[in-house]
């Protein structure tokens, strides 16, 4: 008892100590910001704090102190579960491509004022009437991402290294990986065969079908986030990822490892972009948030923490940035043509409902069998 | 059968405390991998104690689960003495079950509910922002009660109901017995349910992330939505530091459990004697 009711004052008045430093944003202007988790650079290793100089720039430009408050999600679905909710209320999200055309298409977005965010002129006119946002109303994208293969040059042959049929080569069974997820496993034998990745044709998902049932006995392992772990220590020697994660696996590789990249011909693209929701409280604010992350200083903080590309020419024209970066813009940055072309012929787009159980279908006979 | 059961024990004991060690190792490895050790650094632990984000959430994960241990523990106790008091076995049981159901019921399930309930009840009464810290304070001292609950009531089950009534024959206000007869019997029982109390609010995840509204990250959360990129090898730091934290609680705790225990025994051999 006595032990009981030491411990039980202390408590309370660790409580009290804590909740008394967290209350210290009253009087300012408060800014809610949600993002994905580790994509933002916060100030980790030395680097640029994007929040805090925010806070900091906004209260010398403005005088008024602005309180940031910064949340993160791990995908795209909790986000939206999140926020349909109406339960919480977010000023600036950064959500992937096809969740924004669903967002804006359920009314769920607003549409910007681009008076107040004049680093907008930025942003290249290759970013401009993607998809999902084809009359760019609603979005300023952020980053993006292009698919690529991922090889161990000690093990695979130079010549082999070239397109999808990497990932089918019986040479390398046992030592090649496949997404753990319908769609980019789907989009692997959809671009391999030259299909549409967004068709709505049952034969062509028949077809990538039996495109992963063959591959499936030379699959060393489906994985998503295992990929890195793997790729590293040279357990698997063939996977497809995204660029901007190929250089995370670089910096850690074993020795006798011999990481190396090129893009297929035909592959996926990603967009994420910046939006403000209509919960959005302060809707100026907002887009200066939005207007500050286009600006030089925090563009090239972001993308070098990221290791992802900048759709923002602050970044990719800046000579100290494309220093900093040395070979990996080549790999990060290739020669497209005209993005929005190749982006709006490639990148995933959202399908009906009814099609996306087929395909679940198919899948698990591929995982199953 | 003595090696095999010493084969048992050491299988159990590697299923339990290599992952740990795994961490803890790498916790202090000078590169970001985890298959490979590149030599011995504190670099993770100097990026964690910079990283404002994940002390805040640290701190958050803290202050709610000391919340939420102190408010169940009290409510707990209170609703274990009065389950104690009901009359008739099929009110008892009754009492019983409902208090299983929160611990029984998937988290998942539980989460989900409560984020309805209280978009719900936000709805009805035009409040913008349901979702805050209060909501998911509630929600945790929820499935907190039942663990109290649970702790208390046998303790109350076992104890001579005479204990309290000898001390309101000597004079005790109802009040002052409860005090002074009826808490110390429970103690064990309370500080139990504390702990458990306490542990399970620090480590959900499910119905926390649910029910969380803005600007109040726990730790679960955030480390749940590290998952773009790798989880950096700040959080093995981390997970090391609470890891010990954890340990040095518990030595602490069970010494002066077989302190106390020890003392009882002597105590009862004592009035033993007198008699």
């Amino acid at each position: 008892m006595k032990k009981f009711l030491k411990v039980l004052p202390l408590a309370a008045l660790l409580a009290l100590f804590c909740t008394g430093c967290g209350s210290s944003s009253g009087g300012s202007l408060t800014l809610n910001v949600y993002n994905w988790g580790e994509y933002i650079s916060d100030g980790s290793e030395g680097s640029y704090d994007t929040v805090h100089e925010f806070e900091s720039w906004y209260e010398e430009t403005y005088g008024t102190a602005v309180h940031v408050n910064y949340d993160t999600f791990a995908s795209n679905e909790d986000m939206y579960a999140k926020l349909s909710t109406g339960a919480v209320s977010y000023d600036v999200v950064i959500p992937s491509d096809y969740m924004i055309a669903r967002m804006a298409e359920e009314g769920l977005l607003l549409e910007l004022d681009f008076d107040n965010i004049p680093n907008y002129a930025n942003i290249d006119e290759a970013f401009h009437g993607l998809y999902y946002d084809p009359d760019d109303l609603y979005s300023v994208p952020y980053a993006y991402g292009i698919v690529g293969v991922i090889y161990n040059a000690a093990v695979v042959d130079e010549a082999d290294a070239d397109g999808w049929e990497l990932l089918w080569n019986e040479n390398y069974s046992g030592s090649i990986l496949q997404f753990n997820n319908s769609r980019d496993a789907f989009g692997t034998a959809m671009y391999r065969a030259g299909l549409d990745v967004n068709s709505t044709d049952t034969a062509d998902w028949d077809a990538a079908r039996d495109a992963l049932l063959a591959q499936r006995p030379l699959v060393y392992s489906y994985v998503m986030d295992e990929i890195y772990n793997m790729m590293e220590s040279g357990e698997a020697a063939i996977g497809a990822y995204y660029a901007g994660d190929y250089f995370t696996m670089l910096d850690a590789q074993a020795d006798g490892v011999d990481l190396r990249f090129y893009y297929p011909d035909e592959t996926n693209y990603y967009v994420d972009a910046m939006c403000i929701p209509i919960s959005c409280q302060n809707k100026e604010l907002a887009e200066c948030f939005i207007n500050f992350m286009l600006s030089r200083d925090a563009a090239i903080a972001n993308a070098e923490y990221t290791y992802y590309a900048s759709p923002n020419a602050a970044v990719y024209t800046d000579a100290e940035y494309l220093a900093d970066m040395g070979d990996a813009i080549d790999i990060l940055y290739p020669d497209l043509g005209d993005f929005s072309e190749q982006y709006n012929r490639y990148a995933y787009r959202n399908l009906d409902s009814e099609l996306l159980d087929y395909i679940n279908t198919l899948w698990e006979t591929v995982k199953i069998n | 059968m003595k090696t095999t059961s010493k084969v048992y024990t050491a299988i159990i004991l590697v299923f339990l405390l290599a992952p740990i060690a795994i961490l803890l190792v790498f916790s202090f490895n000078d590169s970001k991998s985890l298959s490979v050790f590149s030599g011995f650094s504190l670099r993770w632990y100097r990026e964690l104690f910079q990283d404002e984000a994940t002390l805040r959430s640290v701190k958050n994960t803290v202050v709610l689960a000391v919340s939420a241990m102190a408010i169940s523990t009290v409510m707990g106790t209170a609703a274990a003495v009065g389950m104690h008091r009901l009359r008739g076995r099929w009110m008892q049981r009754a009492f019983d079950t409902v208090t299983d159901l929160p611990m029984t019921n998937p988290d998942i399930i539980t989460g989900i509910s409560l984020m309805l309930m209280f978009v719900f009840a936000g709805r009805l009464f035009g409040w913008q922002r349901s979702l805050s810290f209060w909501t998911m304070l509630a929600a945790h001292v929820t499935f907190c009660l039942p663990y109290v609950i649970l702790q208390v009531l046998p303790r109350l089950r076992q104890m001579d109901p005479a204990l309290p009534e000898a001390a309101m024959d000597l004079g005790c206000t109802p009040f002052r017995a409860f005090c002074k007869a009826t808490l110390p019997e429970l103690a064990p029982g309370i500080l139990t349910g504390a702990i458990m109390a306490f542990s399970m609010s620090l480590d959900d995840f499910v119905i926390s992330y649910f029910t969380a509204g803005n600007g109040f990250q726990t730790l679960p959360i955030r480390i749940y939505s590290m998952t773009k990129k790798t989880v950096t090898p700040k959080m093995y730091a981390l997970s090391t530091i609470i890891f010990f934290v954890i340990l040095a609680l518990l030595l602490v705790s069970n010494l002066t459990d077989e302190d106390a225990a020890q003392k009882r025994t002597k105590r009862k051999s004592n009035t033993k004697k007198e008699h």
